[in-house]
């Protein structure tokens, strides 16, 4: 069993795929479910706080913008946690923990640069390509065994 | 309950919702999200103009068309995105633009980081509100029995009374106490008026210590900076229907208000640093061995061009003033180049956040500062008016709506 990070991290799908053959989904909901279940914070809605941004400095400079320092916070960790990865480009709409198209650039450059396997799609658009695409996932996530 | 529609991205992440909340709720409203659907989001650029590479960018501008579409949706709308993001800025300044063409909302623009607080913005959304809130006693064009307003700036206190449209007497002290200080400026507005303060009909306060002031004075209107500056431009300049811009370069702040029928529409309020307000001129004026008073007529006789200054921080800017003098420079060229280094600083992140409308209105203690107003011509390449009594245009402002609620 090998962890493997999902770009995007919100993408509940790949989380399932993964989680079918075994492995453990890094998606963003389980660290947001953290924020949201720790105790003494107060701020609704996912607990988000200036501290936050602050943790964010680990991956990117202080001159980058909060709001991308603040999804880092969320999102380094699992990068650094990732033992392999899959990313899904040209996604059509992301918003919230993806809403910010730099924080997503900074994500897929981090993860590629990881040196660990990666998998890298193009979003299917028909029912073909959808099966193409779910057994090229499966392919990839039975070699990490 | 004044709703406030909150079209922002990266708030949320930034760890300042909280605060954006507090503030709202401070001044009495709430922060609303315009509901859009997916294909809203997906469609926007169809409708919007533009899509860009965020998607919650695209949502705030699908929230937007919304809004104008339907603008019973909300009675104000807060514009924020990240401080730095050059996406974000481009968004927020056409949301803002699309907004304010496209109806009578009034709109606030703002950049935060994870330290923008709850009281940062609070003058900003008080002006918001009352704007949304008070846009019949905003409407008042004339100043009607005897009035008084006390401005508490951060560097200066000013007073007036009004009588009967007309300012009648005028008080100004340096801030130092500020109870105190707002005391001697009033005393000092009343006996040029020849006037006992229970003679009074009512007293409006703006500036920093408004609070505290119009807690002590016993005063009917208690009102932010940028209502009031407005309201006190737009009486002083004769240009109280149609379109009109104002720009008041404080001593702590500086404020470009873009004004409607004498209501401000959209607006700004910052001063990254000390360099780019009153202050560094105060700075320049000391080092320069003249009043401050004075320092605007040596500009005058100055040519910018031919001393290097930046004054984006004060740190910075004064030792290009030291540089620069010690080079040789002639004082009167160091005078103009500090008024167009603050200038060019206003002109270059604030007046790009309002719609720059002519008549231009400069007010406030430094309008009088004769070579800030000249800079700021030349960089506009619009004419710039100073109205009378310029210095005293808060306490002018408070006056006049006072002088609403005398008569209600």
């Amino acid at each position: 069993m090998v962890k493997v990070m999902v770009y995007p991290p919100t993408s509940m799908i790949l989380a399932d795929l993964v989680e079918r053959t075994g492995h453990e989904a890094l998606v963003v909901s389980k660290e947001v479910r953290k924020k949201v279940n720790t105790p003494g914070l107060d701020s609704p809605p996912l607990n988000m706080t200036p501290e936050d941004p602050k943790k964010g400095l680990k991956y990117a400079a202080v001159d980058v913008p909060s709001g991308v320092r603040g999804r880092m916070s969320l999102l380094g960790p699992m990068i650094e946690e990732a033992d392999a990865a899959i990313v899904i480009r040209g996604d059509d709409c992301t918003l919230g923990c993806t809403g910010c198209a730099r924080t997503n650039e900074l994500t897929r450059f981090l993860l590629k640069t990881k040196r660990i396997p990666l998998l890298e799609l193009k979003y299917p658009e028909d029912e073909f390509q959808a099966k193409q695409f779910v057994h090229k996932i499966r392919e990839f996530l039975e070699g990490l065994n | 309950m004044i709703r406030i529609a909150q079209l922002s991205c990266g708030s949320e992440y930034s760890g300042v919702q909280g605060e954006l909340e507090k503030a709202a709720e401070m001044v009495g409203a709430e922060l609303v999200f315009p509901e859009v659907s997916l294909e809203d989001v997906r469609n926007v650029e169809e409708r919007f103009g533009i899509k860009v590479a965020s998607g919650d960018l695209n949502l705030a501008m699908a929230r937007a068309t919304r809004i104008v579409e339907n603008p019973d949706l909300a009675d104000a709308v807060f514009v924020a995105t990240c401080f730095r993001c050059a996406e974000g800025a481009i968004v927020r300044s056409e949301i803002r633009k699309y907004i304010h063409e496209n109806s009578r909302i009034p709109v606030l623009s703002y950049s935060f980081t994870e330290r923008t607080t709850a009281e940062t913005l609070l003058t900003r959304m008080e002006a918001l509100v009352t704007t949304a809130k008070f846009k019949g006693l905003l409407a008042r064009e004339r100043q009607t029995g005897l009035t008084a307003g006390i401005d508490s700036g951060s560097t200066t206190t000013k007073a007036v009374v009004m009588r009967d449209n007309e300012v009648i007497g005028t008080g100004w002290v340096p801030t130092t106490e500020v109870i105190k200080s707002a005391e001697d400026a009033y005393n000092a507005a009343l006996e040029s008026a020849g006037v006992k303060k229970e003679e009074i009909q009512g007293l409006g306060t703006t500036g920093y210590g408004r609070h505290l002031v119009g807690k002590e004075f016993g005063a009917k209107l208690i009102q932010e900076e940028i209502t009031v500056n407005s309201k006190g431009a737009v009486f002083l300049a004769d240009a109280q229907r149609g379109e009109a811009t104002v720009i008041d370069i404080g001593g702590m702040d500086n404020k470009a208000i873009s004004v409607q029928d004498g209501i401000p529409g959209t607006f700004t309020m910052g001063g990254i640093c000390a360099g780019a307000s009153g202050r560094f001129l105060e700075l320049t004026a000391r080092r320069l061995g003249v009043e401050i008073t004075e320092l605007g007529k040596l500009a005058m006789k100055g040519d910018h061009q031919k001393v290097p200054m930046n004054s984006y921080c004060i740190v910075f800017g004064t030792q290009s003033l030291v540089n620069s003098l010690s080079a040789g420079s002639r004082p009167e060229d160091v005078a103009m180049a500090a008024c167009h280094s603050v200038a060019e600083q206003v002109f270059e992140q604030q007046l790009q956040e309002v719609e720059v409308k002519e008549p231009v209105i400069m007010v406030g203690g430094t309008a009088l500062i004769e070579g800030l107003p000249r800079a700021m011509e030349q960089l506009l390449g619009l004419k710039v008016m100073v109205p009378e009594y310029a210095q005293y245009i808060g306490c002018v402002g408070a006056s006049l709506l006072v002088s609403g609620l005398v008569e209600d």
